[in-house]
């Protein structure tokens, strides 16, 4: 009786010459900044679709006429003004409609499609940390925002310029404007951040961002018109102000930034400056406090 | 009309999380009617005021946008829709189905609470609270018919929808009279006008072209609602 033959191998790796890879590979901060790229150009739409550029360059559209027709009435001699029809810092508040429209547009697009499609755990399986991806996001939008205010401003700032108004005096209050649209697109980019980033669904994140928006400032804007103008409470009605986007950043630039309140009420007094101040930072950090209580479990379901 | 689609259509809208999201919007509406009755007391001036620019403003538009665009949207977005389609149902017959429940739900929670904010803050005086609410249920009907139309049409739905009621109705009807002929909200205004105690509130528009309008504007967003969904295209995420 005779062993059988050890059977022979059945299965051989060949190296047929594949090579390792063995260039550099870049770390935290180099997957954060090209996720903060990738945002920041897919809030515009660019490096996507066709589609998905009609939105915002419309709305940025949109945004720009304004400016621009402040800016030419500026330099008509013919009715001879000798500043701009509308401050810097009121352009914000005059155009929020839009702003909350590209708000409810873009911030679900920047987060929501990551949940939907279930990119999320490819994002994390990278070496790439929590608070990375939520910086970048916050970081990404507060710039689109930003952008689509700046340009504005800037527009109008030009218009200004060619109309031979004092220099100083606009370089001056342009720069103060351009702060107050700093905190302006960081408390929007917060708060429709947090909004969009509960749910996998874009319609109901664009739903969710314009209910709170517009709701809180057609409801505080009524109520400051009833209690302040009805009833001449000028303190309370200020007050009101707390509760709604727009008016709450509005009475920082009033305080801080010593602009005209656009509500029609501005903080009462200093304790309501400086509650107004420590409301805007509080909401900036609270949302960020809230996204990275989001990001700390992302479902893989 | 058909109760299969109707009750599906149903269940989607109520069975989620909208419909705490617009439960919250109603309460909203009347506690801050509750606050201002408590702290100004009876004023039908408040009332007209804070009704007119927070309800028919504000509230009955969200609702018909967040409603009329739900009940079909999410279908053509993740594409269930071809599902119903199909059936062997006419499609004008599923607009119609989705259209009851579009204006159901925007009654429930948008006329209704209008009516209790009116009656908490003015009673039954001058009849503001029942103006109100007529204007209510008009302008449901109208915005639901109009944003269901929006849906099919376009994937950017409430955007466009939302720039219709802050840009055209809030912002150009603000500065050009001419447009306020052709908004929902200034319609349904002249519905209070004509129930409510004179001078309460006033409308640019009469109330016959209001009703009119109203009604043509409502039957031709359902029938072309109807026709653009028998061509509907499936676009892919983009």
């Amino acid at each position: 009786m005779s062993a059988q033959p050890e059977p022979g191998p059945t299965g051989v790796i060949h190296d047929i010459g594949y090579r390792n890879y063995d260039g550099p590979r870049y770390g935290r901060q180099q997957i954060a900044r090209a996720l903060f790229w990738h945002s920041l150009r897919g809030v515009y739409g660019l490096g996507r679709s066709g589609r998905s550029k009609v939105l915002p360059m419309l709305l940025l559209g949109v945004m720009c006429v304004p400016a621009f027709i402040i800016a030419v009435i500026a330099n008509v001699g013919a009715i001879g003004l000798d500043d701009l029809p509308a401050p810097y810092t009121r352009y914000a508040v005059m155009t929020q409609g839009v702003l909350t429209i590209f708000l409810a547009a873009q911030a679900p697009q920047s987060v929501s499609r990551d949940l939907r499609f279930k990119t999320i755990p490819l994002y994390f399986s990278r070496p790439l940390e929590r608070v990375d991806y939520v910086g970048a996001k916050f970081a990404a939008l507060t710039v689109a925002l930003f952008a689509l205010l700046a340009i504005p401003l800037l527009i109008m700032y030009i218009g200004a310029l060619l109309a031979e108004f004092p220099v100083g005096e606009h370089t001056a209050d342009v720069a103060l404007a351009l702060v107050g649209a700093l905190v302006f697109a960081a408390v929007f980019a917060g708060i429709g951040l947090v909004i969009a980033s509960m749910t996998a669904r874009r319609g109901f994140g664009v739903a969710g961002i314009i209910t709170v928006f517009a709701l809180s400032f057609a409801a505080v804007s009524s109520l400051q018109g009833i209690v302040g103008e009805i009833e001449g409470d000028m303190t309370a009605a200020g007050w009101i102000g707390l509760f709604s986007p727009v008016t709450l950043v509005d009475g920082f630039q009033v305080w801080v930034l010593g602009a005209s309140s656009s509500a029609v009420a501005g903080p009462p007094g200093a304790a309501g400056g400086v509650a107004f101040v420590l409301a805007t930072f509080g909401v900036i950090a609270g949302c960020w406090a809230l996204l990275m209580l989001r990001y700390r479990k992302v479902f893989a379901s | 009309m058909n109760a299969t689609v109707v009750g599906l259509t149903g269940r989607a809208l109520f069975g989620g999380r909208r419909v705490l999201l617009l439960l919250t919007m109603s309460l909203v509406l009347v506690a801050l009617a509750s606050v201002l009755r408590l702290t100004v007391g009876v004023d039908h001036e408040v009332t007209a005021d804070f009704l007119g620019s927070v309800a028919i403003g504000a509230l009955v538009p969200l609702f018909g946008l967040i409603v009329g665009t739900g009940v079909i949207s999410p279908e053509i977005d993740d594409g269930s829709i071809v599902y119903l389609l199909s059936k062997p149902l006419p499609r004008p017959t599923i607009v119609l189905s989705k259209l009851v429940v579009a204006v159901s739900a925007t009654v429930v929670f948008a006329t209704v609470p209008t009516f209790v904010a009116g009656v908490v803050m003015s009673g039954g005086t001058g009849q503001i609270a029942l103006g109100y609410a007529a204007a209510a249920l008009v302008a449901s009907v109208a915005y639901s018919a109009i944003f269901l139309l929006l849906a099919v049409v376009t994937k950017h739905a409430v955007v466009y929808g939302l720039a219709y009621a802050l840009i055209w109705e809030g912002l150009i009807g603000g500065y050009v009279p001419g447009a306020r002929t052709l908004s929902v909200q200034q319609w349904a205004l002249s519905v209070t006008e004509s129930v409510a105690r004179p001078g309460t509130v006033s409308s640019d528009v009469a109330l016959g072209t209001a009703l009119v309008l109203l009604v043509v504007a409502t039957v031709a967003a359902t029938w072309y609602a109807g026709r653009r969904l028998r061509v509907l295209t499936l676009a892919t995420e983009d």
